[in-house]
């Protein structure tokens, strides 16, 4: 029997944790449905979001809800700055290039807050408290965290269904060269859902930082699953990146409470690897 | 480059160890073989769109193999060495035959392969009993830690042999398989697809081959690397860091020219060693601002490398000819 209750445990974590990865696959899913470039720095754009609300925080003595706006904000100016420093430059090189152009931002962003605040592990030093249910012990944080990711998701999707700006996106990842006909500008589309999708990081940043200590390399744990989820829910499909997130997460979780957690994470990659092969369109993809 | 300076240039390197050089400088020296072996290993593939973000996963098996059959059960890394490249053959048959099968490329491929490569660290890390997880592991030393049987050799001279002679090897395969029908139906494959497979080009089997190379001589890289540093780490060996690494330093170099990743691994290392030397390790992280900052400008101006770049003609010595005609 107890036994039972910490396998529910277990689940509801996964849960839960599923919560904030659903929240990056979407901003990854979302610059990468309209821009088509996969932003392999996208984690180290939440790491960033964690040290503004860290150094707001602790440095300057901001008051923490101010910091989360603050970050937000920044890490949504990041966002457009990639798009239109890095990114424009190349967008008709082949494909490869801007990938791997977000990998040498990916470098810059780590080795730069290694510069600035060094490799030592930062936190608030909040403790909120942990609840107990049914002899079940489930995190605060890890509650305000899922409950923030899911309200940022509906808010997404309300943005993207009543607005014209929404339809633009929304049509610019259906059918890149008619867009232009109906007299929608591609490029304003493009900074408007890098931005978006800096913004996203940048929520998901204020959720990480209740629940992780900051670290330059933090975005190496972070990003690679989340990739991987975008990828799996076929890229650019942000109701698969949603449910592809809880699947990662219940492996993740589940592996570690059956094994370890790094075997978890070994369970979710291979998971991830196979399903490339049987369906690499995504699990709720069209092949196109 | 002529056969006369590239002769030259040959004895000049060989001569290195009897210069009397600081241990220092053999040091920096033996990194710089050591990754530019690896880095060329990487572009053999690389050079050909399989732009792969996983190579850390070959280094690892590589490395960890032979320490491990070493330490427990004193196989000679001589015997070592071809299990582990057997064992990477297995891991880049696995992955690849799917990847090649299924058309899969492009983003695609890049986050299959970098996959692979966490779940290879994940894997070593989970293995923390008998890999020391990520406090890493020690090759056990044999004696005096000079021994051809144990492939150690705790004097740098005779480890810049190895390693030169490594290097080479791989400079020289990476101009065979330039010089091979390989070459051109691989490029017409990077091409399109669908109209190699109608001219007769088996896809699957020219990429896997090509594959398969790569990750022999990136699996013995790894290995020069473990018997050398003497220590494995799962975060230095394998994972996405190193494997990034190694795209990063061969394209800064220019992977479409034999020497361009060896001039990628002199650059890199010679950047964070001065760094260091210049500013201290106070300010750690500087050298990967300035190593991110040349990768950005580097991708959207100079996308072919230094080397491969017409721009450095001064360089235009370091280059082999084309002479052969296909």
């Amino acid at each position: 029997m107890i036994f039972d209750i910490f396998l529910v445990e277990a689940i509801i974590n996964g849960i839960l944790f599923g919560g904030v990865l659903a929240l990056l696959a979407l901003g990854l899913n979302l610059v990468f449905g309209v821009v088509d470039v996969v932003w392999i720095c996208y984690a180290e754009l939440a790491m960033v979001g964690m040290y503004s609300i860290y150094w707001g925080n602790n440095h300057f003595g901001i008051p923490l809800m101010i910091c989360v706006v603050i970050a937000i904000l920044a890490v949504a100016l990041l966002g457009f700055l990639i798009h239109f420093l890095v990114i424009r430059p190349i967008l008709g090189s082949p494909p490869i290039n801007q990938l791997l152009v977000t990998g040498g931002l990916l470098f810059f962003m780590q080795s730069f807050a290694t510069l600035l605040f060094t490799g030592d592990f930062r936190n608030l030093g909040l403790h909120l408290p942990v609840l107990e249910l049914a002899e079940m012990y489930i995190s605060f944080s890890r509650l305000i965290a899922f409950f923030t990711a899911l309200l940022a998701m509906v808010a997404l999707y309300l943005f993207l269904k009543r607005t014209y700006l929404g339809a633009a996106i929304r049509a610019i990842s259906q059918d890149r060269e008619v867009v232009v006909l109906m007299g929608v500008n591609p490029q304003r589309v493009y900074l408007v859902a890098s931005a978006l999708g800096g913004g996203l990081a940048g929520i998901g940043a204020a959720l990480l930082i209740l629940q992780y200590d900051v670290h330059p390399t933090i975005g190496i744990s972070f990003g690679p699953i989340t990739f991987m989820i975008c990828v799996l829910g076929g890229l650019g499909n942000m109701i698969g990146g949603f449910i592809a997130a809880f699947v990662m997460s219940q492996l993740i979780s589940l592996g570690g409470f059956f094994l370890d957690t790094e075997w978890g994470y070994v369970i979710a990659f291979v998971f991830f690897i196979i399903m490339m092969f049987i369906r690499p369109q995504g699990l709720f993809g069209n092949r196109s | 480059m002529t056969r006369f300076s590239k002769y030259t240039a040959l004895f000049l390197l060989a001569s290195v160890p009897f210069l009397d050089i600081p241990d220092y400088y053999m040091h920096v020296l033996i990194l710089i073989l050591i990754w530019g072996f690896v880095y060329t290993s990487w572009s053999i593939m690389g050079r050909f769109g399989l732009v792969s973000l996983g190579h850390g996963a070959f280094l690892g098996i590589g490395g960890y193999t032979v320490a491990m059959l070493w330490n427990f059960y004193g196989i000679t890394p001589w015997l070592g060495i071809p299990i582990a490249l057997i064992l990477a053959t297995i891991v880049a048959l696995i992955v690849g035959y799917p990847c090649f099968q299924f058309r899969i490329v492009g983003h695609y491929f890049a986050l299959v392969t970098l996959a692979l490569a966490e779940v290879v660290r994940l894997v070593i890390i989970g293995m923390r009993e008998y890999t020391g997880g990520s406090l890493g592991m020690t090759p056990q030393r044999y004696g005096e830690g000079m021994s051809v049987y144990a492939f150690q050799f705790v004097e740098k001279d005779y480890f810049y042999g190895i390693v030169l002679l490594s290097w080479v090897f791989g400079i020289w395969v990476w101009n065979l398989v330039d010089n091979s029908m390989a070459r051109y139906s691989m490029e017409a494959i990077s091409d399109d697809e669908d109209a190699s497979a109608s001219v007769g080009i088996n896809v699957t089997r020219e990429k896997l081959k090509i594959t398969i190379l790569s990750a022999w001589l990136t699996a013995f890289g790894g290995v020069l690397y473990g018997q050398y540093q003497m220590y494995l780490n799962p975060d230095t060996i394998a994972g996405i860091s190193v494997s990034l690494q190694i795209v990063f330093a061969s394209i800064v170099g220019g992977m479409y020219v034999a020497l361009g990743p060896t001039v990628g691994a002199v650059i890199t290392i010679l950047l964070s060693e001065s760094l260091r030397i210049l500013v201290g390790v106070e300010l750690a992280g500087l050298d990967g601002t300035i190593y991110g900052i040349m990768l950005i400008l580097f991708i959207i101006f100079l996308p072919r490398g230094i080397l491969g770049s017409g721009w450095a003609k001064p360089l235009e010595i370091l280059r082999f000819p084309k002479d052969k005609p296909g």
